[in-house]
């Protein structure tokens, strides 16, 4: 892999002035178990934005909070102008401007991989299917299998179907692109392979929030990275941060070889 | 031929027709019925699943024979002159769709939750998530538990003879009366069920063996 620069130009300055997401001491728990304990962060358009910490630090839920597959008890929660912690807001319209990829790929086994890609681009947005074929070429492209247009999901590697679900969320051409843990389920030969393509993504200037327990990838394409640690963002700064801890925790976190 | 006519095996197999003609009615009744039980039950709104449930519930607490007997008698008292054959079909068409509505229920909770999820994050709406996403996988899952459903549809509309629908077992029981050699008219009759059911047990195999092999 090139190196990197840790920042990507912002979009516009007007646009980074105004953050994409924005969480103000949010809250969220299962019964008696909170999850979330007051998380207060920011997310410009442009950032690349890492989440780390262990199983259970909240995370995957505070990822999934800001799509709406969860929703929060308290606090705010604002994404793309939409307000998540009041009621009524539109969550399909939310859903058009952020993409999410799973960790488990989530593919429409049924579907070839071009179906899969354009399947929404048609239904939600109305595009012919010449215009949603093109914009699966493109993005199929953009992740390296405009070869396997006509193969079904269970024909290609996880890597491969994991970049098949990047560009099936990138085909609905998103501000916000969401990543949860998606190369826990890969050996470490396809998880290069998948971080190449978020790495492109990240310098293309998409604006991207990832869980994962990739250290070195975090450092080297976040532009901020966030420690969670028993709900709350414990620590945060830049990927050099990983290199000098100011907590024991994350200290400890890094140091258990993760 | 083995105790019996010529003509008696063609009354048999008259009787063998009816009961494929009842089948096939009861399976198309039952689906017809069963698709929007199946959908009832997995709806979101409480009120339509418990309602779906409970018709299932009711229908599958009745034994078939006393279901025919209530649509056949039942329907009579108000003045509608039913023939047997429609009573038994509707009959069928009640059993079966509360049967295949259970097993298409399953079918459907049968796709990982996960399916659904990704379709809703990229902002389908529900019914397009159902229509393009799980149905079609329902489906696939579907095939063999629903032959297999094919076979108990044929062997039960044999209950029809409670209402005197002359179906194959019926035939059998007059032709018996006839020349009483209950073993081979029986036995005869049993065959010709048999011949018809052994095909949709192994197809519903087949279709099963290949689901396997396509998930695995």
């Amino acid at each position: 892999m090139t190196a990197i620069s840790p920042f990507n130009p912002p979009f516009e300055p007007t646009e980074s002035a105004m953050p994409l997401v924005s969480f103000s001491q949010v809250h969220k728990s299962y019964g008696a178990l909170q999850v979330l304990n007051g998380i207060s962060l920011n997310i410009n358009c442009g950032q690349v934005v890492a989440l780390i910490g262990k199983s259970g630090s909240g995370k995957s839920t505070a990822l999934r909070c800001i799509n709406g597959l969860e929703d929060i008890n308290s606090g705010e929660l604002d994404v793309c102008g939409y307000k998540l912690h009041k009621k009524g807001f539109d969550l399909r319209e939310l859903r058009k401007e952020v993409g999410i990829v799973f960790q488990s790929y989530n593919l429409f086994p049924h579907l070839t991989v071009a179906q899969n890609v354009t399947l929404a681009p048609r239904k939600v947005n109305g595009l012919s299917a010449k215009q949603a074929h093109e914009i699966a070429c493109e993005t199929l492209s953009q992740v390296g299998l405009s070869d396997k247009m006509d193969n079904y999901p269970e024909q290609l590697s996880g890597g491969q179907q994991q970049r098949v679900a990047i560009a099936r969320s990138l085909a609905m051409r998103p501000k916000l692109m969401l990543f949860d843990e998606v190369t826990s389920a890969l050996d470490p030969e396809l998880t290069g392979e998948v971080l190449r393509v978020i790495g492109d993504l990240a310098r293309g200037g998409m604006t991207m929030v990832l869980v994962t327990h990739e250290m070195a990838f975090a450092r080297q394409v976040a532009d901020l990275v966030v420690y969670m640690h028993q709900g709350r963002v414990w620590e945060s700064g830049p990927g050099t941060m990983l290199d000098a801890p100011s907590t024991p925790e994350l200290r400890q976190f890094i140091g258990s070889g993760l | 031929m083995l105790g019996l006519s010529a003509e008696q095996y063609g009354f048999l197999l008259q009787g063998a027709g009816w009961t494929l003609l009842l089948s096939l009615l009861g399976f198309v009744g039952g689906t017809i019925v069963g698709l929007p039980v199946a959908l009832a039950r997995t709806a979101r709104k409480r009120w339509l699943s418990h309602l779906a449930g409970l018709y299932v519930q009711i229908v599958q607490g009745i034994p078939l024979p006393v279901i025919m007997f209530i649509v056949y008698f039942g329907v009579s008292i108000y003045g509608f002159d039913v023939s047997a054959l429609f009573s038994a079909a509707l009959a069928m068409t009640l059993y079966s769709s509360a049967y295949l509505g259970e097993i298409w229920r399953g079918c459907i909770q049968a796709v990982p939750r996960t399916q659904w999820e990704a379709g809703e994050c990229l902002a389908l709406s529900r019914a397009q998530r159902f229509i393009y996403i799980i149905l079609p996988q329902a489906l696939r899952i579907a095939v063999p538990p629903t032959v297999g459903f094919m076979v108990q549809i044929v062997k039960n509309t044999s209950y029809s003879v409670v209402i005197g629908f002359f179906d194959l077992t019926y035939s059998a029981k007059i032709l018996n009366n006839a020349t009483f050699s209950p073993f081979v008219v029986f036995t005869s009759a049993a065959l010709l069920y048999f011949i018809i059911c052994f095909p949709m047990s192994m197809l519903a195999r087949r279709f099963e063996n290949n689901l396997h092999r396509r998930s695995a």
